[in-house]
């Protein structure tokens, strides 16, 4: 059915072609002959040709242009005939006793073409004479072709200012009128099209007219050609006639292109100029019309136009170009009700990226807009409308962007409410974008209040917004938001102690809140960015320490505690214990005994109870000891309780070489170098000796059971630890104690049962090699050395 | 100029007659379509004029012609085609041109009628003609008789009709067989531009289907005029195809029951193309010279009225027609170059 009708449509081109092209024949035979009876029968008969209704648009366009050529031959023959004499008034009558009317006025147009060129007449008169007898062509598409044809053939023939037609009697005036009237009338026909025919065939019509769409903003187009047509003109008759047209013939398609085309085709510098009235029309137009992409359109040309030149900017205030428009988006939104959330975020967007280029200054136009914004999402909740979640995204990207600040954006009080708007997912996007620009910019958030700010923009990445939804977050994703918030936390920093510690609270307030996922990256950077103002307090605690409600290390260790246990919902036992052992030497610095002493208690806790993995265990009694081993702050009482302890909890390890090691560790302990106080030789002997036992122990529970074992090495570094307090001057390491060793050592390597252990022998050769070496450097360590035979 | 009548027929007429008039080359010649079909040129004349001429009368070479006397008239007749034929002459003007006697040689007769009232133009229209002519008679006293005017035996295509004013001359042989010799001319009278010329202005319409109003710019309109004009939508609910103006001449004869009214449509004019909507206003500029109308006669002596109407015709998707007419006045302006 349908095939058929595009079949039919082809043959009855065919047959109005082969009709054309047989009059036009007998046309140029009377042209030829100087017939012009004949010739303007002939040509007659050709446009009739055009009197069809059976061709869409398209197919009309192609049988219009075969005409137009032929018209053009017309024209030429009608100028030698002015030319030879042949009155051109006469001619202008002549052509009109054709009795169709489409024939005629075409006819009509062509003589007048050519009567305008003479001059005999006044180019207004004729023109307006054409434009005129065009009416009586109301059929929408006949009437448009020919109107564009009249259209083109007066193009070059307008009285504009400085061409040959400008006269007395023709002023541009009469150019624009012609124009418009042109426009008016193609106009109406154009938008007539789609009343025509039946309903059910709406949507072809509706592809058909907007075929036909560029024919009519041609006019806006030759309007804009002008010359003549200056600013005043252009405000005082050209737009509002215009306007007038696109507003009365209530026709969404029409007012969406003609609003886009005015936009397009006129300069900037018009457009600012007559925003009022321009924008006065938007809420005019039918609820159906993409309002939102005419305006964004408008406001992207100006933003651009704005972006240009900085010459141009006093004119945008001077227009007060963005209270008029914020003005009649306001107006828009309202009038249409209908328009979808999308639409009204757009617009913002669009008018906030107007602002931020026109007035990067004007922070408060900028919250205005998102006021204006959330006002409108105001009890929709959270939107599941992507498009309108992709706007919001836009919308709060820009300021970011433009800004490259986020302290600016945090003055934006709506911001977070915008925010508010967008679902998760996005919120969580948002919130990476926001960092990622931080980050980016190296922005210090300098006071208690932003952060406070910050992090309730950002809480989609501090907190679960939605249970529900959790689970779906991919693991990797995860880690990577949680990391940039660390990193975000890293980054806060105010010189000021007072406000940092507020700082330090309102991150502490936030992340505690974000739940046991999040606290194992959160907490972290928390206490190592308070550790850092810990640090920088000491030294001017002193004067301090009266004073109320001042940061001192003692409260901000109180807070930590506090932080740190809180990771036990978690549990991540070896972090938190990580952690505490850092407060605790944080502590020992600022000379907090008392202090570092709870961080101890709470680590050794943590070990007894929550560290049962014997690796786990390994790894955290090393960290114990290490740490205990720096801690200057405690006095013999409090240090002895605890070396105690991580001595016993040494033994207490699963595996013999791990006990061994740990035990060989502790005797670091009794020994500091730079603490004259903690030099007790006899117990560190007494640690090295019961690692030795164990390590025996070890090697003769290895042999037994497996036959073969590489624990000598065990006693090789029990050896470095002897040669080690040995150097130290630590009395109780006799040289025959370390004689003793090496030759059990050796003995150990060289018995049957060994099997050669490479590293073993690399490590025993290294060591010897050690000693004798510093008994070559010969001085006091030499003389030392001297006794020990290798 | 002079002008040659040749008699024709089964005879050898006695004697060559012409007719002539006296300003034949300056004055002002017309065609004329004949009976036959031919067109011949022809002078015109208007109202008042005086008529002068001469008649030359060439006897056949050594023959005498007797005749009871020469007299010329000048006739207006009018034919209407139901009672073919039979003329009417409302104005029969006779000068005797001699007395009986004999005619050897050539002799010529001068003529003069002096500013002849000629009230009506010729016309030749589908049931009627008016027609201005001379006879010039030669009335011969002999007794061979023949058929002198071939209006007599003439085979006039029924539609084919000519309006002229006569010239007959007759020359008088003999009661019935004389020789009659006439030449046509055309009579045309100019009209002032009238002194009041109002436009037709009208609403007309079908009751919530479709209301317009015209207005045509004057209601008096000369033959080379042109109407201006516009057609103004009030309301349009049907679905207009086209609109067109037509000039519609309605020629009437006759009285009472035989009256017959001939309606001919001499123009079909596209106005408009498409459907309007409500509110369009659709230009009129309707040139008359391409048509041949003649001016509106009105009740000419009581035998026939020929009147002109604008008719405006809007055709629906449908084909129907939906028509209002109007008459106008044409008259003949009296041109000017």
């Amino acid at each position: 059915m349908i095939s058929d009708g595009i079949e039919d449509e082809e043959k009855w081109l065919a047959a109005a072609i082969a009709g054309l092209q047989q009059n036009a024949f007998y046309m140029h035979r009377a042209l030829d002959s100087n017939n012009l009876r004949d010739a303007l029968k002939y040509s007659a008969q050709m446009l009739s040709e055009l009197r069809t209704s059976r061709l869409s648009p398209h197919k009309y366009y192609e049988l219009y242009m075969r005409a137009f050529d032929e018209l053009r031959k017309l024209e030429m023959f009608f100028k030698e005939e002015a030319r030879r004499g042949c009155s051109i008034i006469d001619l202008y009558e002549l052509v009109q006793h054709a009795g169709n009317i489409l024939p005629r006025l075409y006819l009509l147009c062509t003589v007048g073409s050519v009567y305008i060129k003479s001059k005999e007449a006044p180019a207004k008169d004729i023109l307006k004479d054409l434009v005129e007898m065009c009416r009586g062509i109301q059929h929408p598409v006949r009437g448009l072709f020919l109107r564009s044809y009249l259209s083109q053939i007066s193009r070059d023939k307008l009285p504009d200012i400085g061409s040959e037609y400008e006269g007395d009697a023709d002023t541009v005036m009469d150019a624009v009128e012609f124009v418009l009237q042109n426009f008016t009338e193609m106009n109406k026909l154009w938008v007539r099209m789609q009343y025509q025919g039946p309903s059910r065939e709406k949507e072809r019509r509706e592809k058909e007219r907007s075929e036909l769409r560029d024919l009519v903003g041609k006019n806006l187009h030759v309007l804009s050609q002008v010359e003549g047509v200056d600013l005043d003109m252009y405000r005082d008759t050209v737009l509002p006639r215009v306007l007038e047209q696109v507003v009365n013939c209530k026709d969404d398609l029409a007012q969406y292109y003609l609003m886009d085309c005015i936009i397009q085709v006129f300069p900037d510098e018009y457009h600012l100029q007559t925003l009022e009235t321009l924008l006065g029309a938007c809420p005019l137009l039918q609820p159906s019309v993409d309002i939102k992409t005419v305006l964004s359109r408008l406001m992207e040309r100006l933003s651009n136009y704005a972006a240009s030149s900085a010459e141009v900017l006093p004119e945008f205030l001077q227009v007060e170009a963005f209270a008029k428009l914020n003005n009649a988006i306001g107006k828009v939104i309202e009038a249409q009700v209908d328009m979808p959330i999308a639409g009204a975020v757009t617009l913002y967007s669009s008018l906030l990226t107007f602002t931020l280029h026109v007035h990067p200054d004007r922070l408060d136009y900028v919250d205005q807009i998102l006021g204006a914004c959330v006002k409108k999402l105001s009890g929709k909740g959270k939107l599941d409308d992507s498009k309108a979640t992709k706007q919001i995204v836009a919308l709060l990207s820009a300021p970011l962007e433009k800004y490259n600040d986020i302290e600016t954006v945090l003055k934006l009080s709506n911001y977070p409410c915008a925010m508010e708007h967008l679902d998760n997912g996005t919120n969580k996007v948002m919130a990476g974008v926001i960092i990622e620009s931080i980050m980016k910019n190296r922005t210090r958030i300098s006071t208690a209040d932003k952060v406070e700010a910050l992090f309730e923009l950002i809480k989609g990445l501090i907190k679960d917004l939605d249970v529900d939804l959790h689970d779906e977050v991919d693991e990797e994703d995860f880690k990577e938001e949680q990391n940039s918030v660390a990193r975000l936390i890293q980054m806060l920093y105010n010189d000021d102690p007072e406000e940092m510690l507020k700082i330090v609270c309102t991150v502490r307030k936030h992340i505690l809140a974000g739940g046991p996922k999040r606290l194992p990256f959160t907490v972290p950077p928390l206490i190592f960015n308070a550790l850092k103002l810990v640090r920088r307090l000491q030294g001017q605690e002193e004067n301090a320490a009266g004073k109320e409600g001042v940061a001192t290390p003692k409260k901000i260790f109180q807070l930590l505690n506090q932080t740190i246990e809180a990771l036990a919902i978690v549990p991540v036992p070896e972090l938190s214990l990580r952690l505490y052992l850092e407060c605790a030497e944080a502590a020992n610095d600022s000379d907090l005994e008392p202090v570092a002493y709870e961080f101890f208690t709470q680590a050794y806790i943590l070990y007894e109870e929550e560290i049962s993995d014997s690796r786990a265990q390994v790894t955290a009694i090393h960290l114990i000891i290490g740490t205990l081993q720096r801690m200057h702050v405690f006095g013999v009482e409090n240090r002895d309780t605890l070396t105690h302890k991580a001595t016993g909890y040494s033994a207490k390890l699963l595996k013999k070489p791990d006990q061994c090691r740990a035990v060989y560790a502790c005797s670091h302990l009794f020994w500091v170098d730079d603490n004259d106080n903690i030099k007790d030789g006899e117990r560190v002997l007494l640690c090295l000796k019961r690692a030795l036992r164990i390590a025996n122990a070890a090697q003769q529970m290895a042999t037994a059971a497996r036959g073969s074992s590489k624990l000598v090495v065990l006693f090789i570094e029990i050896l470095s630890k002897y040669l080690y307090f040995f150097e130290k001057g630590n009395s109780e390491i006799t040289v025959a104690a370390i004689q003793g060793l090496i030759e059990l050592i050796t003995t150990e390597m060289q018995s049957d049962n060994m099997t050669s252990d490479p590293a073993a022998d690399a490590f025993l050769a290294s060591t010897l090699r050690y000693i004798q070496f510093q008994k070559q450097k010969g001085g006091a360590m030499g003389e030392k050395y001297e006794p020990i035979k290798a | 100029m002079l002008i040659r009548n040749f008699l024709i027929g089964a005879f050898k007429p006695p004697c060559n007659i012409s007719i002539s008039f006296a300003d034949a080359r300056t004055r002002k010649q017309v065609p004329l379509k004949k009976e036959n079909g031919q067109t011949i040129m022809v002078p015109l004349f208007q109202s008042q004029e005086n008529i002068v001429g001469e008649v030359l009368i060439e006897p056949q070479q050594g023959k005498k012609v007797e005749h009871t006397g020469v007299k010329i008239e000048l006739l207006g007749q009018i034919e209407l085609y139901f009672d073919r034929g039979n003329f009417y002459d409302f104005t029969s003007l006779v000068r005797e041109l001699d007395v009986p006697g004999d005619l050897y040689e050539r002799k010529t007769y001068p003529f003069e009628f002096s500013t002849v009232e000629m009230p009506y133009e010729s016309y030749n229209g589908v049931n009627v003609r008016l027609r201005w002519s001379i006879h010039f008679n030669l009335l011969i006293s002999v007794k061979s008789s023949f058929v002198s005017n071939d209006l007599k035996n003439n085979s006039v295509q029924t539609f084919i009709v000519l309006s002229l004013y006569i010239l007959k001359v007759t020359i008088s042989r003999n009661i019935v067989s004389n020789v009659v010799v006439y030449q046509d001319f055309v009579v045309r009278n100019y009209t002032p531009l009238p002194s009041i010329n109002n436009s037709i202005k009208m609403e007309v319409g079908i009751e919530d289907c479709l209301h317009i109003e015209f207005e045509y710019n004057k209601s008096k309109y000369h033959l080379k005029d042109v109407i201006i004009g516009k057609i103004y939508f009030l309301l349009v609910r049907i679905k207009i195809k086209n609109m067109e103006l037509e000039i519609r001449r309605r020629e009437s004869t006759g009285a009472g029951p035989n009256t017959y009214v001939e309606t001919e449509t001499l123009a079909k004019y596209e106005l408009m193309d498409g459907a309007p909507v409500r509110g369009e206003s659709i230009p009129v500029r309707l040139f008359f010279s391409p048509y041949e109308l003649t001016p509106t006669y009105r009740n000419i002596n009581n035998k026939f009225s020929v009147k002109y109407y604008l008719n405006l015709v809007l055709v629906d998707e449908e084909d129907r027609r939906y028509f209002k007419q109007q008459e106008i006045t044409v008259y003949r302006l009296l041109e000017t170059s």
